[in-house]
């Protein structure tokens, strides 16, 4: 188990075998993201309340949730970087800034599309968009940053110092905007989250965020496998892989 | 048909936030392929430079 | 051993920092600057005054202490002293708090006195300014270390000052969000304890932790 999980941690290794699985899992996670938004868009019934409207919520709560799970991905696989000195790590994280700042983007987004309707406004300052809105700037900073630099390693590390602090400030910062929205926000808001739950609702939405889970895993892949060329000094493997 | 897409009057919010999120996947898609063409190509170059010097 | 040194480099920051006295009251200036220009763009109506204060004066003192940030280690990058401090037998994380606190004596601690004098500015109550001051005093120190941290990162670049920001504001977010709060419930007249408690709870936890991820960040600059 354990020699395995080593070996999949060389770059070569994980090089090769993320790019057999990638194909593969890029073509479960479209599959599955069809499904998943045909059953909302088709099978699953209107809400009561919201009509039709809340079919947004299919590619919004994937969004989401995709935005916290690769900025924590990010941090920790920064973290294993640092600490162990190990360079696939830091390719890992390098790779889930932009497709998890594309999720941030896109919950940000569709949750302002939902807004309109319901709200009447394209933006409001609900608690879930305002912390969606720091999460993009977190995103962005840390992928500034690792522009700044010139040299690769360097911007691993540095990088992974901004991806640290900002999971720790994550949960705080998540916190003081519920805390500030409840206080400015006497009335309550319609949320916007799944409504009143029924199973035709719900399992349209699962099939979709396991969707795409795997689709941000398969980017991830495909990505990591470009930072590893990136880094690759040994020319021996490289060259028997590239001609 | 024209009911589905209609969408009970929301068909603009739901067919627009349904449209980005295809075109942000596939812009991701497309990035993620380009991004690893890209270092693919530097790599490439960096072995021929290497194998120059070495001879 | 390690408390003399902690102590040493205080008044080693201090004294350097007295020996370029104007420059230590810029980011001062900045804050009633940036505090007086909001009167002028909004108007002089006390009770839209005294409603805004909380906001204008903690976002002003959030820049004020921005600014002062991007020279904090840069002198020391080029001479090659922040390597000196990298070597040296203290314990890297020690002295950046020391750095820290040297700091906040020059350009935090002198925001918190002023402070005061703005609020009236301002139309805040005279009894909502022991909060004002308490928010601020437990406020500013979390800026500056969350501050600090940016500024080790981008020490090495040639143009950080404006990535330095970008890096560090969203960070500063939930500091503002209570402090201003802590103010805003004083002007009211009502408790403030809940948003200093956080405040001071935030403090807590950056004092443990950002001396750590500011060294590790001085380290990969200095490499």
């Amino acid at each position: 188990m354990w020699t395995w999980f080593y070996k999949l941690a060389s770059p070569p290794h994980f090089f090769r075998i993320a790019g057999m699985l990638t194909p593969w899992v890029m073509g479960v996670a479209l599959s599955m993201i069809t499904i998943g938004i045909f059953g909302g868009l088709v099978l699953a019934p209107a809400d009561y309340q919201q009509g039709d409207g809340f079919r947004i919520i299919y590619v919004h709560v994937p969004a989401a949730w995709l935005s916290l799970f690769s900025y924590s991905l990010m941090a920790i696989a920064a973290g294993i970087g640092l600490v162990w000195r190990i360079k696939l790590a830091h390719a890992v994280a390098a790779s889930c800034a932009v497709p998890g700042a594309s999720f941030t983007f896109l919950a940000l987004a569709t949750g302002s599309i939902w807004g309109k309707p319901m709200w009447g406004t394209w933006w409001e300052w609900d608690a879930r968009l305002t912390s969606e809105l720091i999460l993009l700037f977190l995103f962005l900073g840390y992928i500034a940053l690792r522009n700044a630099f010139d040299d690769i390693s360097k911007a691993d590390r540095a990088s992974a110092v901004l991806a640290l602090v900002g999971i720790v400030n994550v949960p705080i910062i998540h916190y003081s905007v519920n805390w500030w929205n409840t206080l400015h926000q006497g009335a309550t808001v319609t949320k916007l989250s799944a409504p009143s739950i029924s199973t035709s609702m719900l399992w349209p939405l699962l099939v979709t965020a396991i969707g795409c889970t795997f689709y941000f895993a398969a980017l991830v892949m495909q990505r990591t496998r470009g930072e590893i060329l990136l880094r690759e000094r040994r020319a021996r493997w490289l060259e028997l892989e590239l001609n | 048909m024209q009911e589905f897409i209609e969408m009970g009057g929301y068909g603009a919010y739901v067919w627009s936030a349904f449209g980005l999120t295809f075109v942000v996947l596939a812009w991701n898609v497309h990035a993620a392929r380009r991004h690893f063409n890209r270092a693919r190509l530097q790599a490439k170059r960096r072995i021929q430079s290497q194998a120059g010097a070495g001879t | 051993m390690t408390k003399s040194g902690f102590l040493l480099q205080i008044s080693r920051d201090l004294q350097v920092a007295i020996r370029r006295f104007g420059e230590l009251l810029q980011p001062l200036f900045f804050f009633v600057i940036v505090c007086s220009l909001f009167p002028l763009a909004l108007s002089p109506r006390p009770a839209l005054l005294t409603e805004i204060a909380p906001g204008v004066i903690w976002v002003a003192a959030l820049l004020a202490t921005l600014l002062s940030m991007e020279g904090l280690f840069k002198t020391d990058f080029e001479d090659g002293s922040l390597e000196q401090l990298a070597v040296s037998p203290h314990p890297l994380p020690l002295l950046m708090l020391a750095r820290v606190c040297a700091h906040w004596l020059m350009a935090g601690l002198p925001l918190v006195i002023v402070a005061p004098l703005i609020a009236r500015m301002f139309f805040v109550p005279v009894d909502a300014l022991a909060a004002l001051m308490l928010s601020l005093l437990l406020g500013t120190p979390v800026l500056i270390l969350l501050g600090t941290v940016g500024a080790a990162l981008t020490v090495s670049l040639r143009r950080g000052g404006v990535l330095l920001s970008l890096l560090v504001l969203p960070l500063m977010v939930p500091v503002l969000v209570f402090g201003a709060r802590a103010i805003d419930l004083a002007v009211q007249g009502a408790p403030v304890n809940g948003p200093l408690l956080l405040l001071a709870s935030l403090l807590a936890l950056a004092v443990s932790l950002v001396p750590f991820a500011t060294a590790a960040a001085i380290r990969i600059s200095l490499d």
